[in-house]
């Protein structure tokens, strides 16, 4: 247990004069929810491109899953899942062609594919659905498809970013469920959510504020290091820039 | 009785097969903000772009403000704003383009309305020469606001606003849109999120196409069917798997930081029954007490009805 799966150490990232990931140094360990807030435009998104191994930092240093993310960011993509709300499937693809297409993308075998692809569907119901073009699915069940086809490779870690934007609560929690099975299973997993109550769902928290990381611990942690009741009172303390 | 502002009357809309608005109808007055909610697929959208005279009803009639959305479509269009799920904004052009351009389509300019876009703009500010295309999520939604609000229409239409925009930041949107209600301007607004909705006059529950529920969000409140518990604990899945079978528990859902337990009786045995069941199967410290229902208790008991 707590082994580190993520290690970044004074990571910055820098366009021109923007300071988007300013000197950020955490962890992540392995086996937990990590929950990545913060408002939009501090600094998320280009920090977990950096972990993924598709941006390299301008200074500092990260490994993921034992690799350098700047040096060795062909291996850290091989071992890490990733997942976005808008763009992880194709529409225009059947439920068999996206699957087998982001297998195909981790160098599975087609016979790892085809043993991997039909056990998922049996576990998520949709094998009827094998042909259907993935547009025409309702939003819930892309969705959860687009997560197992994420951690199709069986990566030690997966990387969700919104996963549940513009869902409504009842599929929300169902994917949750989701994310709870995965990490029993041992993935860890890393998501940006604007939902507060996923927050409250998550191992660990850190929030984001102007590329800094402005806080990070578990949510009850972090509530009482604010001395606020909720999750929303200590991004809004952060935000107005007070101390804890 | 105030005359309604838009008005719609059985709007009928099938895809093929799929009856995606199934005999819709419903007013909206001028100083009103109307909320759509419901889950993905329920016709939402179909309903937004049938109103904005983008698409053509298979059956029923819709005006806005006395004017019809297949007549007078034209008049529609060059009045109201209209802000759509995807994000439909011209990504290759800044942010102050793409702002001068939509006020000069509608024949109007930044500065004569810019009193309506201040609030949010003054955020936007700092990225005006930005491409569209390269601005975060919640900035995107922000500029849409902006752009479908700069030639000060008579009514706005708002699919899905803050999707993807930060908890702060959602905060401040919706003072805005109180603001922009309080001009005069009605608005018609879906959204995923239950918080929002309580911020809206009044709300609409749309499912499989058909408005389930159209009512305030404190009489929603009210109307909610049964107790409310909640048990705060450190592992939360524990109480869940303790307690699913009990017959007098109508639902059991997380909730940030707690469980909350619908029940449709309170009667002393039945609570005895709970407290004893976590009492033996709990090996860590927890809570529990009675508790008002918030709109999502609502949301997700009204459609749990509907699924039965």
């Amino acid at each position: 247990m707590s082994d580190v799966i993520i290690q970044a150490s004074n990571l910055s990232r820098r366009f021109g004069n923007f300071v988007a990931v300013d000197n950020i140094t955490f962890e992540v360990r392995s086996g937990e929810i990590f929950g990545f807030l913060g408002a939009n435009g501090a600094g998320k998104t280009t920090a977990m491109r950096i972990l993924c191994g598709l941006l390299a930092p301008s200074s500092g240093s990260a490994t993921v899953c034992g690799y350098d993310v700047a040096t060795q960011s062909e291996q850290v993509k091989l071992n890490i899942g990733y997942m976005s709300q808008r763009f992880s499937l194709f529409d225009d693809l059947s439920v068999w062609d996206n699957i087998s297409f982001y297998a195909g993308i981790y160098k599975m075998s087609r016979a790892q594919i085809k043993d991997a692809g039909n056990t998922m569907l049996d576990k998520l119901e949709l094998s009827k659905y094998k042909n259907r073009l993935v547009g025409s699915l309702p939003l819930g069940w892309k969705q959860k498809l687009a997560f197992a086809i994420a951690i199709i490779h069986k990566p030690q870690l997966v990387f969700l970013d919104e996963p549940t934007g513009g869902v409504d609560p009842i599929t929300r929690r169902a994917f949750w469920d989701m994310l709870y099975a995965a990490a029993i299973e041992g993935i860890t997993i890393f998501v940006t959510t604007h939902y507060l109550d996923e927050a409250e769902y998550c191992d660990r928290i850190s929030i984001m504020v102007n590329g800094k990381i402005g806080a990070l611990g578990t949510p009850l942690e972090l509530k009482e290091q604010f001395k606020v009741l909720s999750i929303y009172d200590v991004i809004l303390a952060l935000a107005r820039g007070e101390e804890a | 009785m105030m005359q309604a502002f838009i008005s719609a009357q059985g709007l009928v809309k099938h895809y093929g097969n799929t009856l995606a608005l199934d005999n819709v109808s419903f007013e909206v007055y001028q100083n009103e903000i109307l909320g759509f909610i419901g889950p993905d697929g329920a016709g939402k959208s179909t309903l937004f772009e049938i109103l904005t005279t983008l698409l053509i009803p298979d059956a029923g009639e819709a005006s806005i403000n006395g004017m019809d959305i297949h007549k007078d479509y034209g008049k529609i269009r060059a009045s109201i704003g209209f802000m759509p799920g995807k994000f439909s904004l011209y990504q290759d052009l800044t942010v102050q383009e793409n702002l001068s351009f939509f006020a000069n389509i509608f024949g109007s300019s930044i500065e004569e309305n810019y009193h309506l876009i201040k609030g949010i703009y003054e955020l936007l500010k700092p990225f005006a020469n930005r491409k569209a295309g390269a601005l975060s999520g919640g900035m995107k939604q922000k500029l849409a606001l902006c752009c479908a609000l700069i030639h000060k229409p008579l009514a706005l239409f708002l699919d899905e606003p803050t999707t993807g925009v930060d908890a702060v930041s959602r905060t401040e949107f919706w003072d805005n849109l109180m603001q922009i209600r309080d001009s005069g301007i009605p608005i018609v607004v879906s959204t995923p999120y239950m918080d929002e909705a309580t911020r809206c006059d009044r709300v609409a529950m749309i499912h499989n196409g058909r408005i389930m529920k159209l009512d305030t969000p404190d009489n929603i409140i009210k109307g909610y069917d049964g107790k409310l518990l909640s048990i705060t604990c450190k592992d939360r899945q524990k109480p869940k798997a303790l307690l699913q079978n009990e017959a007098a528990i109508t639902s059991l859902y997380s909730f940030g930081d707690a469980l909350h337990i619908s029940l449709n009786n309170t009667d002393a045995s039945t609570l005895k029954l709970i407290s004893s069941k976590l009492e033996q199967g709990m090996d860590s410290p927890y809570q529990i007490k009675e508790v008002f229902p918030i709109f999502e208790d609502c949301f997700l008991q009204l459609m749990g009805q509907m699924k039965k």
